[in-house]
């Protein structure tokens, strides 16, 4: 059973802690640096998926999240539905959209699938800045009065903090369902050779197909959350291709394939990058940084921060996973 | 359209560095966006600072285009080539990520461009515009070169043998490893070159490589792997599609309809379109 792994009850702890920081202080600053480390985990969990379990580099995951958002405030603002809602229905609607096309570009192998995210982060975001209902190149804007059965602007605010935290909270706890289930067992042996695994019986594409569109569920509705919280979208914050790539570092960094690497490398380097954009000297080199951070890790430790951990501290593979 | 096909040569000339990059060493280089874009500074800063012809120019351009290409082979490839395909595409990806973050701090994102223009040439109704048939001839001269290269000159023998079997070439007395260098460089060479092409026919930022990596990417695929004089004809190609459609649909719908092209590439032809039948 799920709840008889230690990482289950770090990953409530962890939630909890992002809880009560902000309340306990009433600090609303707090609040929104944690808010962006929240996206950061939700996102990176659910990219673990693809890449550290099945192999998969998704250069494109950006594409759930800034959908999932247009989805949400597309149904809170011209179809006047409730947020919780309008952010599952992002939530369905991206992943049945992910289904499809996974179905699709999932019979490509290996890198070719890899471009292949590319073309589909490009494509989306083109479609949508031309698509009349999104409001195209301008994007879709919150009035005011959207947040009042939330009970104002300012609960609102909250409100969706806890929704978010609760994402993210759900996002590693699905991580880590997948990891110890008979499915998550497929895609690693997907990841480990897939003619071996096809061979075997599992049947790759499907599995991939699903686990791709798994992957979309929650960061779109995150997106949906996360937009409305912000009361705007368009199509260049939506669909941000460096974020998209600096989810890739954050989890290599971490260690790809461990749940807890995924909230650790996010944690650390959406920090790092906040830092790094503030500080007056330094914001210019924050890719740079990024890039060199990946580079390293890609060549001299592939396991990342957990993988050091597993080296040093054998044991600590029965509790961190 | 016809404006099409003289920049379809030039984006089969991007297509054919990375082409012969991806077909030597299994290696997708997503450096090659990146290093488009420094092609298109190299020709601004060397434009601005000596006025020459920029077509003049170029031969400088792809010599420092193959030098970088060794050096960033040292530094980041060498060390993943063999190893899983996530391995390479992350490491390049990071030295995209380098090139990108310097280049957006020395030169910002602000647009740029190389203020040149040859006279054009025109019949009846149509004028040509003398950059574009400028374009359009050194791509070609470049790509003739470069197959000339590859089949009848020791070292590209030695190319075409690695790519064909690391082992055995290895076998036969080749040093792969410095093979695989001078491949990354050319292929290098080739972008700067594509890039500083592109600089004099289009305004450009330090972000524009990703554009012509997308189209590079589509034009590989297109052609199969490894075969320079098919990249520069599914470049062609390539270009020609976009005269065709540009008059009929905005031009921000192109990256979906190359997106699809390219998708429908890799599932119907997955060996290119002048790919062998067999493996």
């Amino acid at each position: 059973m799920i709840f008889r792994r230690p990482t289950f009850w770090l990953i409530l702890l962890l939630a909890a802690v992002f809880i009560y920081l902000p309340v306990r202080a009433g600090d609303a600053a707090l609040r929104e640096d944690l808010i962006l480390v929240a996206i950061a985990i939700i996102l990176v969990s659910n990219l673990n998926l693809m890449i550290g379990y099945t192999g998969y580099v998704n250069f494109g995951h950006i594409v759930f999240y800034g959908l999932g958002g247009y989805v949400g405030l597309y149904l809170v603002t011209a179809r006047g539905w409730r947020l919780q809602w309008a952010a599952l229905a992002a939530g369905v609607v991206v992943s049945l959209f992910a289904l499809l096309f996974g179905m699709g570009i999932l019979r490509l192998r290996g890198a070719y699938f890899a471009l292949a995210t590319v073309g589909i982060l490009v494509a989306v975001s083109a479609f949508v800045s031309n698509f009349n209902p999104f409001g195209r190149s301008d994007g879709l804007y919150l009035s005011f009065d959207a947040y009042q059965p939330l009970g104002g602007a300012m609960r609102a605010l909250w409100v969706t903090y806890y929704l978010i935290v609760g994402v993210m909270a759900l996002s590693l706890i699905l991580s880590l369902a997948i990891k110890r289930s008979k499915f998550g067992l497929a895609l690693f042996a997907i990841r480990e050779d897939e003619d071996a695994a096809v061979v075997l019986g599992i049947n790759a594409t499907m599995y991939k197909a699903i686990v791709y569109s798994v992957s979309a569920f929650l960061p779109a509705v995150a997106g949906a959350l996360m937009f409305y919280k912000n009361a705007m979208i368009d199509p260049s914050i939506a669909f941000e291709y460096m974020l998209s790539i600096e989810g890739i570092v954050m989890l290599m960094l971490g260690g790809q394939g461990t749940v807890i690497g995924a909230a650790l490398g996010a944690t650390l380097y959406e920090r790092l990058r906040s830092y790094l954009l503030t500080s007056p000297k330094l914001s210019n080199f924050h890719l740079v940084i990024a890039g060199a951070m990946l580079l390293l890790v890609v060549l001299f430790a592939s396991g990342g921060l957990i993988g050091w951990l597993y080296k040093f501290v054998p044991r600590s593979r029965e509790v961190i996973e | 359209m016809i404006d099409g096909l003289m920049v379809g040569a030039v984006y089969g000339l991007a297509a054919m560095g990375l082409s012969l990059i991806w077909g030597v060493m299994d290696v997708i280089n997503l450096t090659h966006g990146s290093m488009i874009a420094l092609g298109m500074f190299a020709m601004y800063l060397l434009f601005s600072a000596t006025a020459l012809n920029p077509y003049l120019l170029l031969i400088p351009i792809i010599v420092i285009g193959l030098l970088l290409g060794i050096v960033v082979y040292w530094i980041a490839v060498h060390w993943v080539v063999g190893r899983s395909q996530l391995m390479s595409l992350l490491s390049t990806f990071s030295v995209n990520m380098m090139v990108i973050g310097i280049g957006t701090a020395v030169w910002s994102t602000s647009p740029y461009n190389v203020p040149f223009s040859l006279p054009g040439i025109s019949f009846g109704a149509y004028t040509f515009t003398g950059n574009h048939i400028a374009a359009a001839v050194s791509a070609l001269i470049i790509a003739m070169a470069l197959e000339l290269f590859l089949y009848n000159t020791r070292p590209g023998k030695a190319i075409r043998a690695v790519a064909d079997n690391r082992d055995a070439a290895e076998l036969m007395g080749i040093s792969s490893t410095a093979v695989l260098a001078i491949a990354f460089g050319i292929g290098i060479a080739l972008a700067f070159g594509s890039g500083a092409l592109v600089s004099t026919l289009f305004p450009f930022t330090i972000l524009s490589g990703s554009v012509y990596q997308l189209k590079s990417f589509v034009v590989t695929v297109l052609a199969g792997l490894g075969k320079p004089l098919g990249a520069l004809a599914a470049g062609v190609l390539l270009g020609l599609l976009e005269g065709a459609v540009t008059p009929f649909i905005a031009v921000s719908w192109i990256p979906l309809i190359e997106f699809g092209l390219f998708v429908v590439a890799l599932i119907l032809f997955p060996r290119g379109i002048f790919g062998r039948a067999t493996a």
